[in-house]
């Protein structure tokens, strides 16, 4: 099993890490950078029924557990959107179903996203956010 | 005459802002169209000095709007070169237009009839037909498209027959900018009996549809398009099909007389336009195509097709990049992708730019499905866009790619 870090870490983490841009070229940049470090869902995983609804990229999103954590893989067809569901790996894959259901997302506002968590955006931020945690709500429920 | 842009731009006080830093450069104007101060004028206007429930009143305040909202309907009438006032119908939009229609229309049809669409359609008009499939047991036929994004005249053609009840086609593709031969469309299903609806939405603010040339029985536009407050749009029928028509909505305003026994519908326009009207929004609409035409749609035309052609050579010069849509009659809209780029990356990073174009299947996935792409970058100019805003388009575009291959 994945040692990892709490979430919170890992959110002040991204937050330092995107504070060193000033331009939103070079955020952006470095968000296509971690979109190409995305850990990939397995090819025959990508099935209608892993598709996140309401992004206007396809996003693919797979969750299963190991030990007691829950690990995503994901993919997209926008490199814009695959570079925020991996700062969402980031955070949530590796984590206990509980500490995932629980988190909080303001960091995203933090490191200067924000625009892509409106609920209106086509991008579907909001979407990805909720069934990460719908994924941990499930296992939470099995473990019980 | 030529149109001066720089005198028109000062009429849009929205076209002076800045979005993320930069001024802004609207190029969504096949989604909705600017409005001109005149408008938002006139808006004011009916709520600070003559606001008031539409043909019931016998108080000043209520004759004035009644007044004016009608005076609105004459100058639709005016517009579109329709025969009587009674055949302009309010409604609140494009969609609704449709919707009223397709339910009038189930009472006609039955199993065996056919409805004929264009592969061009957007959504809403195609799921009310597939709706009245349904109900009525008629069956639905799609005319085909060419690679450039016209339609195939002759499978048209072949598609017709006896059993064609009606036929529904857009006047310019919101997704492509194609222009249909409408007439062409009109004349064949007249000869085999079949009704044509025109869905106008998309062209209204780039041409002025004479509706008694084209002998259309059914056009619907929205009048968001075309400079024109949200919220209100107009139908015309030809008075025999609105005659026979069931009215879609029950309510005040369009019955005669009401017992518990029956109700006698009021006489058109008002048949179809039950409850209280967007009043403000109807009289905004005359004031939205009194602007259009002190302007001229000759020079609008004229300045558009400008646009297109810069544009159009301009992003071509992008290497990779692909324009859907290229027939030779098509208004200013530029759908287009890059090679191994998302049409949703591709907005993204523009927006940051200052520069506002719409990203996705724009309402219209069966031409996306005929092009095996997940959607477009959609670039929509009007007539108060510049040159240079082609170029800041242009710049932001090779950014985006530079960023994103």
């Amino acid at each position: 099993m994945k040692e990892t870090r709490p979430i919170a870490a890992l959110q002040e983490e991204l937050i330092d890490e995107f504070s060193l841009f000033e331009d939103w070229m070079d955020k952006y940049e470095h968000l296509i950078e971690l979109g190409k470090g995305l850990p990939l869902i397995q090819p025959e995983l990508k099935t209608d029924d892993k598709l996140i609804k309401g992004c206007q990229s396809k996003v693919w999103l797979h969750s299963e557990m190991d030990g007691d954590t829950v690990v995503f893989t994901a993919d997209s067809d926008a490199i814009i959107t695959k570079g925020i569901i991996a700062v969402l790996i980031r955070v949530f894959s590796h984590q206990t179903p509980e500490s995932i259901v629980n988190a909080d997302t303001s960091f995203i506002d933090e490191i200067g996203l924000k625009e892509h968590l409106s609920p209106t955006r086509a991008n579907g931020l909001v979407s990805m956010i909720k069934q990460m945690k719908l994924y941990a709500v499930a296992y939470q429920a099995q473990l019980k | 005459m030529a149109l001066n842009v720089q005198e028109i731009r000062n009429d849009f006080p929205i076209l002076h802002r800045e979005v993320n830093g930069h001024p802004l450069v609207y190029l969504d104007n096949a989604a909705t169209s600017q409005k001109p101060q005149q408008v938002i004028d006139t808006l004011v206007h009916y709520y600070s000095h003559y606001n008031a429930n539409i043909h019931r009143g016998v108080h000043t305040l209520s004759q004035e709007a009644t007044d004016a909202y009608e005076i609105a309907r004459k100058k639709i009438q005016a517009h579109f070169n329709i025969r009587h006032t009674h055949e302009v119908i309010f409604t609140s939009g494009t969609t609704h237009g449709i919707n009223l229609v397709a339910n009038g229309f189930s009472s006609f049809l039955k199993e065996g009839d056919e409805i004929i669409v264009s592969a061009l359609e957007h959504h809403s008009n195609i799921v009310p037909w597939q709706m009245l499939c349904e109900r009525t047991g008629a069956t639905l036929k799609v005319i085909p498209l060419n690679e450039n994004g016209t339609l195939i005249f002759s499978e048209y053609e072949q598609l017709l027959s006896s059993a064609t009840k009606l036929v529904f086609v857009n006047h310019i593709s919101n997704a492509l900018g194609t222009i249909n031969p409408i007439a062409k469309i009109i004349e064949k299903a007249h000869e085999v009996g079949a009704a044509v609806l025109i869905d106008g939405a998309q062209s209204c603010s780039h041409v002025k549809p004479d509706l008694q040339a084209l002998d259309c029985d059914f056009y619907v536009t929205s009048a968001h398009k075309m400079c024109g407050p949200t919220g209100v749009g107009m139908l015309y029928g030809k008075l025999e099909w609105l005659n026979k028509l069931p009215p879609y909505q029950g309510g005040g305003e369009m019955i005669k007389e009401v017992t518990f026994e029956k109700t006698t519908y009021a006489d058109l326009p008002h048949k179809f336009e039950a409850g209280t009207p967007n009043i403000a929004g109807g009289i905004g609409f005359g004031a939205a195509l009194e602007y259009l035409n002190n302007i001229g749609f000759e020079a609008i035309a004229q300045y558009e097709s400008e646009l297109l052609a810069y544009a159009t050579e301009e992003l071509l010069k992008i290497e990779g990049l692909k324009i859907y849509g290229t027939g030779p009659d098509k208004t200013s809209v530029i759908s287009f992708n890059i090679e191994g780029i998302h049409p949703y990356d591709i907005g993204t990073i523009v927006d940051k730019l200052g520069i506002a174009v719409r990203t996705g299947h724009h309402c219209a996935q069966p031409i996306m499905d005929f092009y095996q792409i997940p959607g477009t970058v959609r670039a929509s100019f009007a007539f108060y866009n510049t040159m240079e805003e082609v170029d800041r388009l242009v710049s932001a575009v090779k950014k985006a790619k530079m960023m994103l291959s």
